[in-house]
């Protein structure tokens, strides 16, 4: 398998497992730029154990992408050989970890998002998603926990930590608005049965953000302007850089495997 | 003054197989929430257990090891406390 692999002529079900995909998987490589900078040798291993369990999930779509793609194309093909237009995660997995608070609140949005999409899926009418999102499911209540934790603990922390997490909050906020997009994709998926309804997911998200938000002593941001593209392959400029260091081996060595 | 370090904890894990939990190692965390999702981090991600507990160090008390002789060597020569004295019956398959 050579040069870069198009997949912008994909049906809805493979452009829908793509996008389940490439969120853990971009997020994943993101949380691992933590090995060895951590704040504290724990919470080095507790973030970089995220970032494998979020690549390991990534892992399992993207061999069911493949074998719906039916190209002979495998899962690290569909990960390592795809150009940034190509991606279909949330822009906010692509945005740069800037500080631990900035880490925390993304995480902590996001698990809340995947624990409430894994639910939903885990009663997809396609099975295969089904297994996947009970497996999944799992490990992100774990990370919620974990994450939930520590957004309460600098919210409700110092002065500092506490200025650190609200300003987080709302510099990532403008980015939440996509993870409840519906469009043709989305919508052919939920009138199948395959993917739950994006408006009930943000229902049950925004009342448990309240929640760990009154906990963290923490203001919900108003919802102005939303990001959004990531979906359709726009994505910021922060994409094409992490991929750049994530496709460098195979694209220098092509097939190169150990 | 403000403290900076994470108090210390002590991990004690039972495995699958295990019936006690054993100590494994120690971790620094800011209470004890944190310090039992540290563990479960750092401890059991191989599927070394299925239970934690954590014990804050400073609550261990040890027994001071100048008084290592006086605490220990009388039972040297106490053999008569091990029970092996005692004729087995050959039906007993497990003692």
């Amino acid at each position: 398998m050579t040069g870069s692999i198009d997949i912008r002529a994909a049906g809805p079900r493979l452009e829908y497992v793509l996008r389940l995909a490439d969120s853990p998987l971009v997020l994943g490589q993101r949380l691992g730029e933590w090995c060895g900078r951590g704040p504290a040798l724990e919470e080095e291993m507790a973030l970089v154990n995220f970032a494998l369990d979020l690549v390991g999930q990534a892992r399992m779509l993207l061999v069911y992408a493949a074998e719906l793609e039916d190209a002979d194309h495998s899962e690290d093909d569909l990960a390592f050989l795809r150009d940034s237009m190509d991606f279909r995660n949330l822009l906010l997995a692509e945005l740069p970890n800037r500080d631990f608070a900035f880490t925390i609140a993304r995480q902590c949005l996001f698990d809340l998002y995947q624990c409430g999409l894994y639910e939903g899926l885990q009663h997809s009418s396609d099975e295969r998603l089904a297994q996947i999102a009970a497996k999944a499911a799992k490990e992100s209540r774990y990370h919620l926990q974990h994450s939930a934790g520590w957004l309460v603990r600098l919210g409700d922390g110092t002065a500092e930590s506490h200025q650190r997490a609200q300003a987080a909050l709302d510099d990532i906020w403008r980015y939440t608005g996509e993870m409840f997009e519906s469009d043709e994709v989305e919508q052919a998926l939920v009138a199948e049965g395959i993917a739950p309804d994006p408006a009930a997911l943000h229902e049950g998200w925004q009342s448990q953000v309240d929640a760990i938000l009154r906990e963290a002593t923490l203001a919900r941001p108003e919802d102005e302007w939303m990001a959004s593209g990531g979906r359709q392959g726009n994505h910021t400029e922060h994409l094409g850089y992490m991929l750049a260091e994530m496709q460098f081996l195979q694209r220098a060595y092509p097939g190169a495997s150990w | 003054m403000e403290e900076k370090d994470w108090p210390l904890w002590e991990v004690f894990i039972r495995s699958r197989t295990g019936l006690s939990h054993r100590h494994v190692g120690s971790l620094h965390a800011a209470d004890a929430g944190m310090a039992l999702q540290n563990a479960r981090d750092l401890y059991t991600r191989r599927q070394e257990g299925i239970s934690i507990w954590v014990v804050p160090s400073r609550e261990i008390h040890a027994s001071d090891p100048g008084e290592r002789d006086a605490y220990f060597d009388p039972a040297d020569d106490k053999i008569y406390r091990h029970p092996t004295f005692y004729d087995i019956p050959d039906e007993v398959e497990v003692l």
